[in-house]
């Protein structure tokens, strides 16, 4: 008896030393490359630091100068959610409108799935950049298009009111990954509902608003924080199409917390903007979470 | 009634389709067209210059893009190498062995699949930095070995969870150690879940700009994004089309991934539901 107990207790401490020695690549670098990193950048952003000096304490100095005189943080700002609200919706609408199309296995489905993902998958790389700044460039193919149905052209990359449009498009346009997710709730939602909805004589429309619809909303929801969190950090297309210009219409949060730290070397001011994009994005994160209650509706 | 239903769905998918692929045609026939027909609105030229890829591959002075090919094949390599590695070794012991404050570390984990990577950056820098490691690979490679992406960890995790106990406690009976079951048994039995982490981190890596441009100072390091900018930003009317084919050529190999494994990216997404 007491042998038993004591070699039940010795194998779960091997258990335990096994499972911290398995997962300790990940341990090493959730301290290493994510804690601690953390740590350093709240402690910067309470110093002036330039990149090649040390760091000297100036406490709320950073945040003080961002909120009172910082014009350059607002309008980083108010493109960035001009981009997150305009973006989000319409591509989970899209990414919605044509898994409800795709769903109902028809013929050529893994073709039109693979058209409609392949987009997300090169979306963000820069040879979609170049031909981006092609086709809505002055000489490019919308214009011409535009052109034809005698709409005046414009340049819409280095116009300061249409280029950040350009760059919504391209967000909306790798609706892809979201709608493979829709497609994946959808096919979860059991037949025998729809059948017995249509054998009590709904309509199609019915249907859809009172019973698809609300099986959906978890998915939703889900799509809807990890797309905001994903395009509150939007980097690259901004850099390589714009460049944040023309005069600052495209220059989105983390493309100036980017040349704050890398072209100006100003750390401990980056770092401060960095805080506050993670506030941004933990506050509207809990924000969506906290209207969920109403809207998505959980089985029991 | 029901016919008509069916053809305006396929009818809609198939414009709509036309559309999604449309940039990506229009990047493929730039890439051969001659200055002459650049600005043309066809979507083929009557001329297929094919020395647009010649003149491209050689055009940023003193390299080739086959430098950059290497450098790229290089980085996203080793980078897959350490995911797998790491993020199965990882999953295998959140999803199979039991340690105390287990349940609190993976809630840890999925936090950070939400935190913005802009927390992280200026300190990283900073830290390697201090490594000396700026101006190499080193910071893009060595964080892939401690399972940096939670999206991997998490994926595999799934898939081992799905996987029956009887095996590993079978397995257990016979003497094996754990090191033995989760190398021998369950994570061979994984394989469909580790081939989606390797497609993906490959895929990621290969378009990972930021972590490129911040560490790779050198040209002679440079990968084919960072290279495909350099060219980008230095062309002008007689270059477009040489750099339209380099472009084609940098996408090609997410393209030919895509096309020979589209069923584990599309399985890889719906049971982790992310990206």
């Amino acid at each position: 008896m007491m042998n038993a107990m004591k070699i039940s207790k010795r194998n779960k401490l091997v258990d335990g030393l096994w499972g911290y020695a398995f997962i300790s690549p990940w341990l090493i670098g959730l301290f290493l490359l994510t804690l601690i990193p953390m740590g350093q950048s709240l402690y910067f952003s309470l110093t002036n630091y330039h990149l090649l000096e040390s760091p000297q304490f100036s406490g709320l100095g950073n945040y003080k100068e961002i909120f009172m005189n910082d014009q350059t943080f607002t309008q980083a700002l108010k493109v960035t959610f001009l981009y997150v609200f305009v973006s989000v919706p319409l591509k989970l609408a899209f990414a919605l409108g044509v898994a409800m199309l795709l769903y109902k296995s028809i013929k050529g489905m893994s073709i039109f799935r693979a058209v409609y993902y392949l987009p997300s998958l090169i979306g963000g790389s820069v040879a979609i950049a170049a031909i981006w700044r092609n086709l809505f460039g002055y000489d490019g193919l919308v214009n011409k298009l535009l052109g034809t149905f005698g709409i005046p052209t414009t340049d819409f990359i280095n116009m300061p009111n249409t280029s950040l449009s350009t760059l919504i498009v391209l967000s909306v346009w790798q609706f892809g990954s979201s709608m493979v997710i829709f497609l994946a709730g959808l096919k979860q939602i059991p037949k025998d509902l729809y059948e017995a909805a249509a054998v009590d004589g709904a309509s199609k429309t019915r249907i859809f608003f009172k019973m698809t619809l609300p099986m959906l909303t978890p998915i939703i929801l889900f799509n809807t924080v990890m797309q905001t969190i994903n395009s509150f950090q939007m980097f690259t297309q901004a850099f390589v199409i714009t460049k944040g210009g023309p005069i600052d219409s495209t220059l989105v949060y983390a493309l100036y917390l980017y040349q704050k730290a890398f072209v100006f070397f100003d750390m401990g001011y980056a770092s401060a903007l960095a805080w506050i994009l993670l506030v941004i994005i933990g506050i509207s994160t809990v924000i969506i979470f906290g209207t969920s209650k109403k809207w998505v509706h959980y089985e029991n | 009634m029901a016919h008509t239903k069916l053809w305006t769905k396929y009818i809609v998918l198939i414009a709509g389709s036309i559309l999604m692929i449309y940039p990506i045609l229009w990047l493929f026939g730039s890439s051969v067209k001659s200055n002459t027909e650049m600005n043309s609105t066809s979507l083929f030229p009557s001329h297929f210059e094919w020395n647009n890829f010649l003149d491209g591959w050689t055009a940023i002075p003193g390299f080739t893009f086959g430098q950059f090919f290497l450098n790229s094949f290089f980085i996203a390599g080793l980078s897959v190498v350490g995911t797998v590695l790491s993020s199965a070794l990882v999953a295998y012991g959140f999803a199979r062995i039991k340690f105390p404050l287990r349940n609190f570390w993976f809630a840890i984990l999925m936090i950070t699949l939400m935190l913005p990577t802009q927390v992280t950056l200026v300190p990283q820098y900073i830290l390697f930095k201090n490594f000396d490691w700026i101006g190499t690979a080193l910071p893009i490679i060595v964080p892939h070995f401690l399972a940096v992406g939670p999206f991997y960890v998490f994926l595999i995790n799934q898939f081992v969870r799905g996987i029956p106990n009887d095996l590993d406690e079978s397995a257990k009976i016979d003497g094996c150690s754990q090191l033995g079951i989760a190398f021998r048994i369950v994570l061979p039995l994984c394989m469909p879940a580790i081939i989606t982490s390797a497609l993906f981190c490959f895929i990621w890596t290969w378009d990972d700009f930021l972590a490129q441009m911040l560490y790779l100072t050198d040209t002679a390091k440079y990968t084919v994004p960072l290279a495909l900018r350099l060219f980008l930003d230095n062309s002008s009317a007689v270059t477009w089309g040489p750099m339209y084919a380099m472009s084609v050529l940098s996408i090609l190999p997410c393209f030919i991934i895509f096309m020979f494994s589209q069923k584990y990216f599309v399985e890889g997404i719906a049971t982790t539901g992310i990206k």
